[in-house]
């Protein structure tokens, strides 16, 4: 009990003697946004302390810089937070299918640590560089290959007005970030100077080939119908109905295109195990491999919620959040729990049924897992370039039809207006 | 190093396959299959390949040589079963089974009737018990990761059963000569046929999720073909036998013990590609169950299960070779006797080395992406077959 006392005792000398003046100094030197028309000064964040709800503007000016929408929201640590759950959900899921019980026993709960578990045994371990490899790139490429990945994510617009990066060539700009990820692979392999990184890379090349031309086109025609590239604006355009409904096929070529992206079984060619041993990841080792996971799994998120945009109206859904929130207690502790004045209910929903139909589509990506062999890869390469590729074609003239027939596009019949 | 080469060269073109011309070996890539290799087992093969197709095939069995037949000499008949069942301990009561034939055909020993239908029980338990580790591994190879935790799974149905009978999972030392070490418990038979029905049914569901799985299939028709003349030719036993077109089976084709009554059919298919061979255990491990409850119905319900003998049984100078059909094809001792309780030579004759002979003929010519289903299709077992 003494212990406790003393424990107390000298955090908060700590805290007051070290902690307070350091935040006053970082205060004193941030240029601090203006709140409810004063100046932020380190007094009035005192205040704040005592007051929380005089935070808000502070939430509300901070959730509204690009910084916190490239790194936190819609960017990457939301990306990599769906990416944790897709993990996790893809072994318990596995392991229901195959009649095994998945992990279990970290975190007490099912296993639910045993990411945190995994990820920290990745940054234990030594980093082995096979001899004669080409050291700067094999330092890099790990790295380059999470940046790609989260490039992608900052194109995403998960709600309106919500994403990073809103470009007017939106879609161009995934495809052409999408295109430097077989790149990564090969050069990550060519650098491990080992046999079988090296067919493991140009397998990823052969397939990244033979699947970019259906990925394309079965895109093209959502361009058609919606007659942008904005994504923000294709997202906009499917308001009352999703493009799915007209273009089914072109939405199967996408989700097979993007398995084949993503090196998912059946199409995990480039690191089939019994044959090339780990493909390009044979020589990666501790974090390099952690890193290059991290990567594949945003790179599921990014695709799946490109999916979602392209096809099931992005973040359309019915309003099951209440747009204002009810008249009740403003101030106090009630106040920040609610978030009043940064509440959004539009913007809420819409994230709501983002993420959703993104989690929906990520379980039917996991799903061939379980069912499916590998395939191989003559029949890859025929099925990329002959059968894929004539499906999007027959989707596309259907898309041209109904813009010609007047039933969608401008003036369409079925068009909002 | 050089010499060496050419002596490998040399052997490969006795076994008919494509030599490499020195000048065209730039294009080439060696690529060393093993023991480290996730797609090899303990076993290692070079192989060269010119883009995506294989040109060269080299096995290098070895790497888990133990020197069974040597050990054999150095104890006495019965010291000898435990450590005979090491190379393949999932078929441990086959390996074993034939072992015991030949002693006492050696020894000169009648086993009684009861102790014959168990022990052709336990051999069928564990054939099933290797062909569901077989085809698990078959899966894993081809990427089906189901198909690797299911029959792993449903493994244990037959490894309970065995459990209950010998009191080991594998490794039983349960078939010996004279019979079967003990007698089988109560309640047995019943627990035994709710098992069979049962897996029986996850036999469909295993049809279903794989066998007819369009990329399975796209991947093994037509890969690898081995025909009836090459498959007699090469020598190669089992299942890669039968897939070939040849319905051979030691039970049928020369019975021991009670497989003269049993009434079952040896299954066979003719195309004699990575998919029959496939195809072919599955076949055969329903006709097993199907066997098995013949052989629990026929069986007498009390009387010795195993013979009286000598602590070191010994039979006059002699030899006999003794057969029976295992989970990968014809197992056989050759056994030479001095007149010693310990055997003077012992030599096994194993189903995966000689359908191991059939790899470098159907690997050359195919695609870097068949070797796996190829060689596994094999019923290869590296460990039985290093003895």
């Amino acid at each position: 009990m003494a212990s406790i006392i003393w424990l107390i005792l000298w955090i908060l000398i700590i805290v007051s003697l070290v902690g307070l003046p350091l935040i006053f100094i970082i205060l004193f030197y941030l240029p601090l946004p203006p709140v409810n028309g004063e100046v932020l000064t380190p007094y009035l964040f005192l205040s704040m302390m005592v007051d929380p709800t005089r935070t808000l503007p502070i939430l509300h000016f901070i959730i509204h810089t690009d910084l916190f929408k490239v790194a936190v929201f819609p960017g990457f640590s939301f990306a990599a937070l769906l990416a944790a759950v897709t993990i996790f959900v893809e072994r318990k899921f596995l392991a229901k299918m195959q009649l095994r019980i998945g992990p279990l026993y970290c975190g007490k709960i099912e296993g639910i640590l045993q990411l945190l578990a995994d990820g920290l045994k990745l940054i234990a371990k030594e980093i082995i560089i096979p001899s004669g490899a080409d050291k700067p790139i094999f330092w890099a490429a790990p790295i380059a290959f999470v940046a790609t990945a989260a490039a992608v994510v900052a194109l995403i617009p998960v709600a309106p007005g919500w994403v990073a990066a809103d470009v007017n060539v939106g879609i161009i700009a995934v495809f052409a970030i999408l295109g430097f990820f077989p790149l990564i692979a090969l050069l990550f392999s060519w650098a491990s100077n080992s046999k079988y990184p090296f067919i493991g890379g140009l397998r990823a090349l052969h397939q990244m080939i033979a699947f970019e031309i259906p990925f394309f086109l079965s895109a093209l025609s959502v361009v058609i119908l919606s007659g942008s590239l904005n994504l923000t604006d294709i997202a906009k355009a499917q308001h009352p109905y999703w493009y799915i409904f007209f273009l089914p096929i072109s939405a199967f070529v996408f989700f097979i295109s993007s398995l084949a992206e993503l090196e998912r079984i059946p199409f995990d060619l480039p690191e089939a195990e019994s044959e090339i041993v780990a493909g390009w990841l044979t020589e990666t080792s501790g974090m390099i491999f952690g890193l290059i996971q991290l990567g594949s799994y945003v790179k599921v998120y990014a695709l799946s919620a490109l999916f979602v945009v392209l096809f099931l109206g992005g973040w359309a859904g019915p309003q099951i959040f209440p747009k204002e929130l009810a008249h009740g207690p403003t101030a106090g502790l009630m106040g920040l729990l609610t978030l009043q004045g940064v509440y959004n209910g539009v913007t809420v929903n819409a994230i709501f049924w983002f993420t959703v139909k993104t989690l929906g589509i990520i379980m039917l990506m996991l799903l061939p897992r379980g069912i499916s062999p590998r395939i191989r890869i003559d029949i890859l390469l025929h099925t990329g370039w002959y059968k894929l590729i004539v499906l999007t074609f027959i989707n596309m003239f259907i898309a041209l039809a109904l813009i010609y027939g007047g039933i969608l596009g401008p003036g369409g019949l079925l068009t909002a207006h | 190093m050089e010499k060496n080469l050419e002596h490998q060269i040399d052997e490969s073109e006795k076994l008919g396959m494509q030599i490499v011309k020195e000048s065209e070996d730039d294009r080439l890539m060696t690529l060393s299959v093993g023991p480290q290799h996730p797609g090899s087992g303990h076993f290692r093969f070079t192989i060269k390949v010119d883009g995506d197709y294989v040109v060269h095939c080299d096995p290098d069995p070895g790497y888990v040589h133990r020197g069974e037949e040597k050990m054999c000499e150095y104890r006495n008949f019965i010291q000898n079963i435990p450590h005979l069942e090491r190379p393949v301990i999932h078929d441990s009561a086959n390996i074993t089974y034939s072992y015991s034939l030949a002693v006492e055909e050696l020894v000169g020993i009648q086993v009684p009737r009861r102790g014959q239908f168990i022990r052709a029980i336990a051999s069928e338990l564990d054939r099933q018990i290797y062909t569901l580790y077989w085809l698990a591994i078959y899966g894993i190879f081809l990427g089906h990761s189901t198909m690797f935790m299911w029959p792993t799974g449903d493994r244990e149905l037959f490894i309970d059963l065995m459990d209950a009978l010998s009191g080991a999972r594998v490794t039983h030392a349960f078939n010996i000569p004279g019979g079967v070490r003990n007698d089988i418990p109560d309640g047995f038979k019943d627990k035994c046929l709710r098992h069979i029905s049962y897996f029986e049914k996850r036999l469909k569901e295993y049809e279903d999720i794989f066998y007819t799985n369009p990329l399975f299939i796209q991947r093994t028709e037509g890969v690898g073909i081995l025909t009836k003349e090459d498959a007699i030719g090469l020598g190669v036993t089992g299942s890669v036998l039968r897939a070939s077109g040849v319905p051979y089976d030691i039970r049928k084709a020369e019975p021991y013990d009670v497989y003269n009554e049993i009434d079952f059919k040896v299954q066979y298919m003719k195309s004699g590609d990575s998919l029959a061979r496939a195809y072919v255990p599955l076949l055969d491990m329903k006709e097993s169950c199907h066997i098995m409850r013949q052989l629990l119905d026929k069986m007498p319900e009390s009387g010795e299960v195993r013979a009286k003998l000598q602590p070191t049984p010994k039979g006059p100078p002699g030899e006999a070779y003794r057969r029976v059909e295992s989970g990968r094809g014809a197992l056989g001792y050759y056994i030479v006797s001095d007149g010693s309780p310990k055997p003077y030579r012992v030599k096994i004759s194993v189903g995966s080395f000689r359908n191991m002979i059939a790899l470098p003929h159907l690997l050359v010519g195919s695609k870097l992406a068949d070797m796996p289903s190829v060689y596994w299709s094999l019923n290869y077992w590296p460990v039985e077959a290093d003895r």
